[in-house]
């Protein structure tokens, strides 16, 4: 698989030889600019894009009056948006970023969607397309608000044409441009196309709203898309109904790095609708019949034989010894290093420790993996749900051995990504490999539930060993962390390694601000990260490595707070004088959230802050936890600072259904090893958290205006700990090791 | 096999073990069902057979024979039933990909509970959202069944906690 990773990323470098092709001179600024996106894109990162190149790529279609702008003659204005939707909201986010300089009338945006060839045929035009780390917004707000802006000075300026008039006479609102002094209107449809033909303005010389100002933006209009999906009428990747499509089951070996030997396509070939079992690659068998549950049942029935090799052998019992051992390695692991934090814990008053450990986890999107795609001639295309559009194209021209400028992708919306949908597209290869063998058949690729639980990339497995220090005044004076665990990089990215540090395994308690910093300040502080990695394949899950370690971090001041019989919110405050925006959702967490004040009878209330993504959150919980370990969590409260905010009833409801997958995480989800394989192959054993399960979610938005952070995953990471530190509360015992229904802590 | 759906009668030549859902999805086009464990355990594949809730993918086609189906599609023209109509204005789903399943749920418990409680609610609404619409879809209910001001719930979710820029 990391080899199908590397080949994916030399794949995506091609884009950069493609997009060099024959050169313009004009274009020279441009291509360097380029160029440097394209290699940020082969690295994994999510560039942004060049500004200039939005005034030297050609049209895509004659209506359009700039990049993110076209206008119909009936007034309807689409808006273009290229980052993928997977419930989270970005399209209706992005698109009232567009309108509100564009200022166009919200009930007339409608929007479409540039495929991932369009934007290479316009070197890149749109810029980055992929979709994680809660980067949809954060990363495009400026150029997308540009283009906005740009496109209405354009209608002004044609208007400005049409009337014989200065342009400054000229007042807009609701896509109406008006001339007060002569009293004359004229609508944004009937000036568009003499827009198009303006030369753009400088993209200098664009002002943009200050938010205070906003009249679409930062207000809960409705999502764009929501309509089709309560009746039925939204056709996700899965439902696609193609003329000749076949459609295809696939298996992999159930243990990692096991081979396929060999199967018998005798025993299924005379089953209804069932065209053949085929190799796709050297763990993977597919079965292809004209519908899937025919596919999937002569799949069920295929005798394989498989090599199931060396890693038959590892269970969860083996791989958390690795980590335990790790846990106590001697080595050169430190990440941060602030003073002597060992010789301050070993000369304080009183020590604190604790170790804690987190368990493996699955994406579980509803939609399982699936892709379709047609090889026709020269031409391949593909209809996929795909966080990364320009990853998918590249790994559809990698696995159809076709240049980039003979395939394309249509992005699916996503029935959920949750990160796995990302630059890793094993699903491409698979429906790739499966229709070279039918040349001109679409071919759906569907993985099975069970398929897709036992060959994901999980959410790594962790242990933490936490020490701290505290003099006789119950004063912080060290702390360590150590945390042993498998990594992501090492087995998605391992260039992103570097100095043989691995420095993602640690996000959340950075020194550096902006991404995921650390909130307090300790008179020492020493972090570790100690790989111990597995042969199950690992990737990034809503939240990445600050779910766990959001819970270390906060459960262990939890621990310190109370050591030194402090409250657990003054404990807080006192290291996060240095830390103002932790501290502003901490306080505001703290007052909504009633922090001190009485609980009925049987509640408890826990509170925790950290950061991720860009932006900062905490939050409050109160439960009350029965005899026989039933967990109600009741009410939670957060507080998010994610700079700006562009729909607050959007960002409400990305708070709320983080809530509800952290809440399964912490209970109830378990990814475990026996023989090399996944045990938990189904929602029977892989329980996700249900609508009983969910609490009360009250949220404050406290945006501080002066930078852009995500939304989708930040609050995750504060889930956790907050329930955590309630049932210490509760129970007066820490709760270390997830999930809790292992130790009898189950959610009701 | 006659099978009766969204009240259209169709004839079809399938194996009888062949689970309802795919019946729907793969040979009649009815793809506003969703597959998302073929085990009963997701609640993805829910419609109405002879006015119950089923989950499809666990019931074989032959024993829905001559029984009257409905589907997503075929609840309401124009997604004119008050579940539809509150989770268009409360913008209930996100992916969406469970929210076929969540309406087909919510509308058997109001026919079953005209005025549920949130217990009625807990207890009836098992299906499975990724995404974690659940707040949302007890708002939803509670909209519907007139227990709760479309108006108020909207305020709160647009205003309630939002510091001004």
């Amino acid at each position: 698989m990391t080899n199908l990773i590397s080949k994916s990323l030399s794949a995506t470098r091609n884009l950069g030889r493609v997009t060099r092709a024959p050169l313009q001179p004009a274009r020279r600024q441009f291509l360097i600019a380029t160029a440097a996106v394209g290699a940020g894109l082969a690295l994994g990162l999510t560039s942004s894009r060049s500004a200039l190149a939005q005034t030297t790529a050609p049209a895509l279609t004659a209506d359009e009056v700039n990049l993110w702008v076209v206008i119909k003659p009936d007034d309807t204005v689409v808006i273009r948006i290229v980052r993928s939707e997977m419930g989270q909201g970005t399209r209706t986010g992005l698109a009232q970023l567009v309108a509100e300089e564009l200022e166009c009338d919200w009930k007339k945006v409608t929007y479409e969607a540039p495929s991932a060839g369009q934007n290479l045929a316009r070197k890149r035009a749109w810029g980055a397309m992929a979709t994680g780390g809660s980067r949809g917004i954060r990363d495009s707000h400026d150029y997308v608000r540009r283009g906005g802006a740009a496109a209405r000075m354009m209608l002004l300026q044609a208007a400005a044409d049409q009337f014989k008039v200065p342009v400054a006479e000229l007042t807009v609102s609701k896509g109406v441009v008006t001339h007060a002094p002569t009293n004359r209107t004229v609508s944004y449809g009937k000036v568009a196309d003499a827009a198009a033909k303006l030369t753009p303005p400088e993209s200098k010389s664009i002002v943009l709203k200050k938010p205070q100002d906003w009249k679409i933006a930062g207000t809960a209009v409705p999502r764009l898309d929501t309509a089709d999906k309560v009746n039925g009428a939204k056709v996700f990747s899965i439902d696609l109904r193609l003329p000749g499509m076949l459609c295809a089951a696939v298996k992999s070996c159930p243990v990692f790095g096991g081979k396929l030997v060999s199967f018998d396509e005798s025993k299924i070939k005379a089953m209804r609708g069932v065209k053949g079992a085929v190799k796709v690659n050297d763990s993977t068998v597919a079965v292809v019949a004209d519908t899937w549950w025919r596919a999937k049942t002569a799949l069920d029935n295929l005798p394989i034989d498989w090599d199931l090799g060396a890693n038959a052998k590892v269970s969860s019992t083996t791989i958390a010894a690795a980590l335990k051992e790790g846990l106590s390695a001697e080595g050169d692991f430190w990440q941060r290093k602030e003073g002597d934090a060992l010789a301050a814990i070993k000369g304080s008053a009183k020590k604190v420790e604790a170790v804690y450990s987190s368990q493996f986890m699955a994406h579980a999107t509803m939609e399982p993996m699936n892709c379709v795609v047609q090889l026709s001639g020269d031409r391949a295309y593909a209809w996929v749900p795909t966080q990364n559009a320009e990853a998918s194209i590249a790994a559809l021209s990698e696995a159809s051995g076709l240049p980039l400028a003979n395939c394309d992708i249509k992005t699916m919306d996503l029935g959920g990504g949750l990160g796995r949908r990302g630059g890793t597209q094993d699903f491409m290869h698979h429906a790739v490999a499966i229709a070279k063998l039918y040349p001109n058949v679409p071919i759906k690729m569907v993985w099975s539930r069970e398929e897709d639980m036992t060959h994901d990339f999980f959410r790594p497995i962790s242990m933490a060993k936490m020490s701290a220090g505290l003099d006789d005044k119950g004063n912080l004076t060290g702390f360590h962390i150590r945390v042993s665990g498998q990594s992501i990089n090492a087995y998605l990215n391992p260039t992103a390694i570097k100095n043989n540090k691995d420095v993602r395994q640690l996000q959340g308690f950075y020194a550096e601000p902006g991404d995921a910093q650390l909130g307090y300040t300790f008179p020492s502080l020493l972090t570790e990260y100690v790989m111990r990695n597995s042969p199950v394949p690992v990737g990034p899950w809503r939240g990445v490595n600050t779910n766990q370690n959001g819970i270390y971090m906060e459960c262990f001041i939890e621990e310190c707070a109370r050591a030194a019989g402090r409250d657990s919110l003054a404990f807080r405050r006192d290291l996060m004088k240095n830390h103002p925006k932790h501290l502003g959702v901490l306080d505001a967490v703290a007052q909504k959230g009633d922090w001190g004040k009485a609980l009925p009878a049987g509640q408890h209330r826990g509170i925790a802050q950290f950061m991720g993504y860009g932006s900062y959150s905490a939050a409050t919980a109160e439960v009350s936890v029965s005899a026989s370990g039933q967990v109600k969590v009741h009410r939670m409260v957060f507080a998010l600072n994610s700079g700006h905010f562009v729909n607050p009833s959007q960002v409400k409801a990305q708070i709320e259904g983080s809530v509800v997958m952290a809440l399964s995480a912490i209970f109830n989800e378990d990814i475990t090893i026996e023989n090399g394989q996944v045990k938990e192959n189904n929602y029977h054993s892989y329980p996700l958290a249900k609508l009983k399960d969910t609490p009360k979610v009250e949220c404050v938005l406290v945006p501080s205006n002066d930078f852009w952070g995500g939304v989708g995953e930040p609050t995750i990471c504060v889930v956790g700990p907050a329930v955590l530190n309630a049932i210490f509360a509760a129970t007066g015992k820490p709760a270390r090791d997830l999930p809790l229904r292992k130790h009898g802590l189950t959610l009701v | 096999m006659e099978l009766k759906v969204n009240g259209t009668v169709h004839n079809i030549d399938v194996e009888p073990d062949m689970p309802l859902l795919w019946a729907l999805r793969e040979v009649l086009g009815l793809t506003g069902t969703k597959y998302g464990c073929g085990v009963a355990q997701c609640g993805a594949c829910s419609v109405q057979l002879n006015g119950e809730l089923v989950r499809s993918c666990s019931i074989p086609v032959s024993g829905a024979v001559g029984q009257a189906i409905t589907t997503i599609e075929g609840l309401s023209k124009d997604s004119s039933h008050a579940i539809q109509q509150a989770w268009i204005a409360l913008d209930i789903p996100q992916c969406g990909y469970c929210q076929s399943g969540q309406v087909m749920a919510a509308v058997a418990l109001l026919k079953r509970v005209p005025k549920p409680t949130d217990a009625d609610i807990d207890a009836a609404m098992t299906n499975i959202c990724r995404c974690g619409t659940y707040q949302r879809i007890r708002d939803g209910i509670h909209v519907a069944a007139g227990q709760k001001q479309l108006a108020d719930v909207l305020n709160d979710y647009a205003t309630t906690g939002v510091a001004k820029a």
